[in-house]
């Protein structure tokens, strides 16, 4: 773990994207769906998932979506990236979502699907068997 | 990041809820981007005021935090979704029109000058070199680090409220003199205002912070306006240095093939139901040009082009949106065809632009086709 930009602590299903992810446009705000053909998780919900990407990109007005999706019980329940952006970061302030960056090395080794936990008190981030 | 004894007590939340909502938004800002203070800063230009991109959650949020929050510098506004002028034209609903009113209500009650341009370094005043702002639009942002010789962040919508609330953003990398690792060799000869846009968003791909840009020649507002609108799709790039760089730099081409591909990308159709000019929104010597192109000319389609309401009050003294809308021009002040909620695939298959940014937007956002082209082969093909 690089940086804690939101604290927090859960426990879920990671689901990991090797683009950078466009919240603006490319996420449904009502049911956090991914609508970008061109994105590897197209049709995918982010819903209380351990979203994993590699940061965000776009439109600032991003930070508002992310706070949407929160409004409306869609949102994952943590972000792990590799790079924070300031639309990420001030998304996930607001909507108090946890929020974390990590290594390359550590980006690599999560694989989507697996179940994790994220504690940022101590600075714990887990794969369960 | 260092917190002042006063910064420390706003952010535990002993000066109220909001200022504690907004402390931690530069909080995470500060931490995101490496700062290691907030500095004091003279202007704040916010996004999200579009009805059509911050729903009911921005509309409750603004709703709720302007009962107390009021902004303590210079703080001017992105479009909203429609101008109030000509709304009845189009079929938007009513609930929208009422929750885009409220959004403007709040953002007047916090003390935000309404200007609802996504232009500001065209229509205000620029103040002195080196000056901090906090900029959220993202082509303004980039326009003012590259060509204004003002310092910001690439805002958020968040962090460039919660500055306007504070008067200080986080003393980020941007704000400082920084040296980026990547020179943009641009190599396409006879570029149009398309090309830029095209050669931005490829900037904006494989730049982090800021890039070097070298061979880009003499260039008109429209051009650079696309460049900073097409850097500002792409990525988190927010500075074009100009020039090649010191000898450690990496060394990209922009050239035919590059180009030829984000056209691929973005250009869906071969041909549009309606042209929209704007995003970003067109300053005042680009409406002139517009006119002088379209004289004795009419446009075959629906033109929709979109201004700030200053550009139309200078525009109607001077006769030229009359003009305009001789030529077949709709005239939108206040929003932009980015976002925009008045363009809808159930009427439109496909929107003719030569703007890359509003491009990347109707695509993903809107739904529809998109056709490029440069204004004067717009003009070209799509007048008589």
């Amino acid at each position: 773990m690089n940086k804690i930009l939101v604290s927090g602590k859960v426990e879920g299903i990671v689901l990991k994207s090797n683009d950078p992810i466009n919240f603006l446009g490319t996420v449904d705000k009502k049911t956090g769906v991914i609508s970008d053909k061109n994105h590897p998780l197209f049709e995918k919900p982010i819903k209380d998932t351990i979203l994993v990407f590699p940061s965000g990109v776009g439109s600032s007005v991003g930070a508002y979506t992310i706070y949407s999706i929160k409004s409306n019980n869609a949102a994952p329940l943590a972000m792990i990236c590799k790079k924070v952006d300031l639309t990420v970061a001030t998304g996930c302030a607001l909507a108090n979502i946890p929020l974390i960056t990590i290594s390359d090395e550590e980006f690599l080794s999560i694989k989507n699907g697996i179940k994790m936990s994220l504690d940022t008190d101590s600075s714990t981030l887990s794969v369960h068997q | 990041m260092e917190l002042t004894r006063e910064e420390e007590s706003a952010l535990k939340g002993e000066q109220g809820e909001t200022m504690q909502m907004a402390y931690r938004i530069l909080v995470a800002t500060g931490e995101a981007t490496d700062a290691e203070k907030l500095i004091p800063i003279e202007w704040a230009h916010l996004s999200g005021v579009n009805y059509n991109t911050i729903g009911d959650a921005g509309e409750e949020l603004l709703s709720s935090i302007s009962k107390d929050a009021r902004v303590t510098v210079k703080t001017t506004l992105n479009p909203m979704g429609f101008d109030i002028d000509n709304v009845s034209n189009y079929n938007l609903d009513e609930n929208f029109i009422s929750k885009q009113l409220s959004i403007r209500n709040s953002y007047e009650t916090m003390g935000v000058i309404p200007s609802f341009s996504c232009i500001p370094y065209e229509i205000f005043d620029i103040p002195k070199n080196g000056t901090q702002v906090a900029f959220a639009e993202s082509n303004a942002a980039i326009h003012a680090n590259s060509y204004d010789n003002l310092k910001t962040n690439k805002e958020s919508a968040f962090s460039a409220l919660a500055s306007a609330i504070i008067g200080k953003s986080p003393y980020s990398s941007l704000r400082k003199e920084d040296t980026p690792n990547i020179t943009i060799q641009m190599k396409v000869k006879n570029p149009n205002e398309l090309t830029y846009g095209m050669l931005g968003f490829y900037a904006g791909k494989i730049g982090d912070t800021s890039v070097n840009i070298s061979g880009l020649g003499e260039m008109d507002q429209r051009q650079c306006k696309a460049m900073c609108g097409g850097m500002g799709t792409s990525g988190t790039c927010a500075k074009f240095n100009f020039g090649e760089g010191d000898s450690n730099t990496e060394k990209i081409d922009f050239d035919e093939k590059e180009m030829q591909n984000v056209h691929d990308e973005l250009n869906t159709s071969e041909k549009g139901d309606l042209i929209t000019l704007g995003s970003p929104q067109l300053g005042l010597d680009e409406i002139s040009d517009l006119t002088t192109k379209l004289k004795g000319r009419s446009f075959q389609k629906r033109c929709m082009v979109f201004l700030p309401r200053t550009v139309k009050e200078q525009a109607q003294k001077i006769g030229y949106i009359t003009e305009l809308e001789r030529a077949g021009c709709e005239i939108l002040a206040d929003c932009c065809t980015c976002l925009t909620p008045l363009i809808s695939k159930d009427d439109v298959d496909a929107v003719t632009t030569n703007s890359i940014k509003g491009a990347f937007y109707l695509k993903n956002s809107n739904g529809v086709d998109v056709n490029l082209k440069s204004l004067t082969q717009i003009v070209e093909d799509e007048t008589r």
